[in-house]
């Protein structure tokens, strides 16, 4: 044991509060819907409230449109269809959406703030992932605008037409990206809904889309909730149905479209298998465990929510895990320091704690991080259960929020039955030393996308979606361009 | 009983992703550390510098001048710490001990002829013991990584163990020249070898070599030091050395340590920076919490 040090100093450190300005950020009181560039008042002529989930404060109110106000959207969308966009040159159409990409990132801080205001996702999350992306996303689809034909060789490439586009509240502005760029880049007109709890960046997205002078019509943003959502996949002359949401809601959609001329894309949900081998490099794979889980507070259809460790490492992991989880700090989503922010709403906050519920009583064991958390606000400490088995509910059902289940494996063939062994089919990671192993799995996972020694990995370039329940069709890359061509 | 080279301890966790490793340090570089808690990480930084001058010009006119540097840093700014220690060549040993008197700043000394170790054990360990009787309270040595990088590993075990034993009373920090050992796996390996033969501290690098102290690097060390913790309840210290000249990236180090190691190591008996250059850069950004302004550097002495 070392000398006691005469100049010995406190060794007490915790790190000083250190929140993101939110001053520089400009939010309406009230927003109407975005219809043929211009904001117009919903004929229903009611709004709600966006709340920020970290606070329960309100932040603005939100129009809410009804069929009617969907059907003037639509409209406005197949008018600019048929006049400006189907007309226009693929290096016109090109030069807007790099000038919204520009002029996102432009505007990167404000995007990122109101993001972490409205979604409660920390501000460390929004500014370094979900900003860039969304901007990246942007700029990737407006360099094909004017190249589909050598994106799809010997094919006449033509756009389908209006565009019906439903997004998910887990990454509100990189979903409107995913969902507008390609759209706008293959030629389409767009009517999009955001989420009810999460529309503010997406009116922001109108107010650049308005600056940036694109031809009116070609994007509306149409605010509301489910019901909102069915007069958009009812509509008769909506040519695309583009949902990323639940998969319950998908199946209704999926039934609402059957015998009619709309094609579909359907995002949906997950139950992904993160599998840790024994020859893995054990610190880093528990880094990509909590990546793969508490990424954005679990809210993330490819989450890696169920965790496969093999049996002679499993202690070794669980461990590590319980004491990484140690050091992440919970809490206010626009403080810098912030790992995990807020749960989106109060009615996923009961959700998760449904199911925190369930799986203690199916016995198995729980394992929540010693955080404080803010008493206001929808928080929910990071959470393990071990001890779990296939039949658990908690290991069968997407549970959106950061909560992890542990399941151990012996033999190579007994985890790919396993992982399978699921209605979904997003994603998977897989964590080892050797090459070989690696493509072993891969090749045998039924999932649409699958990690090696990393988790959460995205790129506009990537194509991303799922197997079975989890959706088909593709976004990203060149399979998400196709999606919205004839 | 005598220590011996145990493979199976040592190459427990030798796997090291690269990749992933970047990842996590980029993480501990986005902490943001603001007002309180920056003034109080500065002044730990500087607690926890070992004042370092390992030249062949070294003359004891310049130690003596380091040495008074080290127990004033910057005396226009009341209250502020020692450094840990200073770092000298053997021959200067002497020097420091009488140039620091009473002082907490303790004298650490290199050995085992450093910084390449291209010597025999014998001359290492009267190298060592030359060091200890002028009057060094710290011994930093070096591992041989020719024999390192053959696969002899037992070798360099035994030579850490004797050193250790060569120390007596002094603590030994095992210096494991990480710019010369390639990858991360090695540097995994290098550290379990130096913790189990008998290091106080692990430390990144000579100062001779580039690159020596990345974040990386260090992050892969204070993994080895946690597992042994977790293992044995047996806490071991870590200094970075070389290529840490500033307060930003001082405080990225400390922040590291923090949430691997906890806050019971954020103290100069477990964790050290090997540098001469910090110490005054970490001094300007403490005045400029105070004034709000960076003063010229020449307001600052270089000794």
């Amino acid at each position: 044991m070392a000398k006691k040090n005469p100049t010995q100093m406190q060794t007490d450190w915790t790190y000083a509060p250190a929140p993101e300005s939110t001053s520089h950020i400009r939010l309406e009181k009230k927003y109407q819907l975005f219809i043929n560039n211009e904001w117009v008042e919903p004929s229903s002529k009611k709004y709600f409230p966006s709340i920020n989930p970290a606070t329960e404060e309100t932040l603005a109110e939100i129009a809410w449109a009804n069929e009617a106000d969907v059907d003037r959207a639509v409209k406005s969308a197949r008018k600019a269809y048929k006049e400006v966009w189907s007309k226009m040159s693929g290096i016109e159409r090109g030069k807007y959406i790099f000038r919204i990409a520009r002029m996102m990132q432009e505007r990167a801080r404000e995007f990122a703030v109101i993001e972490s205001l409205d979604c409660g996702k920390p501000i460390r999350e929004s500014r370094d992932v979900d900003v860039p992306l969304a901007c990246n996303h942007f700029f990737y689809y407006a360099g094909w605008a004017d190249k589909l034909e050598y994106a799809f060789p010997h094919k006449i490439p033509e756009a389908l037409g209006v565009a019906g586009q439903i997004i998910p509240w887990n990454f509100p502005l990189l979903m409107a990206a995913w969902k507008i760029a390609p759209a706008l880049a293959a030629g389409n007109t767009v009517v999009l809904k955001p989420a009810e709890t999460t529309s503010l960046t997406a009116l922001k997205l109108a107010e650049i889309i308005k600056d940036s002078g694109l031809p009116a019509g070609v994007v509306n943003i149409v605010t509301g909730f489910g019901d909102t959502g069915a007069a958009i996949v009812n509509h008769h002359d909506v040519d695309k149905i583009a949902f990323t949401g639940s998969t319950h809601v998908g199946k209704i959609i999926q039934r609402a479209v059957v015998g009619t001329h709309k094609k579909t894309t359907l995002e949906l949900g997950g139950k992904s298998a993160n599998i840790i081998l024994d020859d893995a490099p054990i610190d880093q794979a528990v880094e990509g465990i909590i990546n793969g889980i508490f990424f954005n507070q679990g809210h993330v259809c490819c989450a890696g929510s169920r965790l496969f460790v093999q049996e002679n490492v499993a202690d070794l992991v669980i461990k590590k895990l319980k004491s990484r989880m140690e050091s992440l700090y919970v809490g206010d989503p626009l403080d810098k320091n912030t790992d995990i922010g807020a749960i989106n709403s109060k009615e996923q906050l009961d959700t998760i704690n449904k199911y925190i519920k369930i799986g203690k009583a199916e016995g198995a064991e729980i394992y929540q991080s010693e955080c404080s958390i803010p008493s206001r606000g929808y928080f929910c400490k990071p959470t393990i259960f071990t001890g779990v088995s296939q039949s658990h509910v908690i290991a069968q059902e997407e549970i959106f929020g950061p909560v992890l289940t542990i399941q151990t494996f012996r033999t190579i063939d007994e985890v790919i039955q396993k992982a399978n062994n699921t209605p979904y089919g997003l994603a998977a990671g897989v964590w080892t030393d050797k090459g070989s192993r690696i493509f072993n799995l891969t090749t045998k996972l039924r999932a649409g996308v699958v990690w090696a020694n990393t988790y959460n990995k995205f790129d506009p370039v990537s194509p991303f979606g799922g197997y079975k329940e989890s959706g088909f069709g593709r976004e990203g890359g060149l399979h998400g361009l196709s999606a919205y061509l004839k | 009983m005598k220590k011996s080279y145990n493979p199976t301890l040592i190459h427990a966790n030798s796997r090291v992703d690269k990749v992933g490793v970047e990842e996590r340090v980029a993480r501990f570089q986005t902490r943001s550390i603001k007002n309180e808690a920056k003034k109080q990480g500065l002044l730990m930084v500087l607690n926890m510098i070992d004042l370092t001058t390992l030249e062949g010009k070294d003359t004891p006119g310049k130690v003596q001048q380091m040495c008074y540097k080290a127990q004033h840093l910057h005396d226009v700014y009341p209250g502020l710490p020692t450094v840990a220690a200073v770092c000298v060549y053997p021959s200067m040993v002497s020097v420091a001990r009488k140039a620091l008197g009473n002082s907490p700043v303790k004298v650490a000394s290199v050995s085992t002829a450093f910084p390449s170790g291209q010597s025999t054990r014998e001359i290492k360990i009267s190298d060592t013991k030359y060091a200890v009787e002028q009057g060094a309270d710290e011994i930093d040595m070096v591992i041989s990584r020719g024999q390192f990088l053959a696969g002899e590993y037992g070798f360099v075990f035994d030579e850490i163990a004797a050193i250790k034993e060569a120390c007596g009373k002094a603590r030994l920090k095992v210096i494991l020249e990480t710019g010369e050992l390639c990858t991360l796996d090695n540097v995994r390996i290098a550290s379990d070898i130096a913790i189990h033969a008998g290091a106080d501290f692990i430390k990144t690098s000579t100062g001779k070599i580039q690159p020596a102290a990345t974040m990386q690097v260090t992050y892969t060390m204070l993994m080895a030091i946690k597992d042994y913790y977790d293992q044995t309840g047996k806490m071991i210290g870590m200094k970075p050395a070389g290529g840490i000249s500033t307060a930003k990236l001082a405080l990225h180090n400390l922040v590291m340590v923090k949430e691997i190691l906890g806050n019971q190591w954020l103290s100069n008996d477990w964790f050290r920076f090997g540098a001469s250059s910090l110490a005054n850069d970490v001094l300007m950004q403490l005045m400029k919490t105070e004034s709000g302004l960076y003063q010229s550097p020449d307001y600052f002495s270089i000794d």
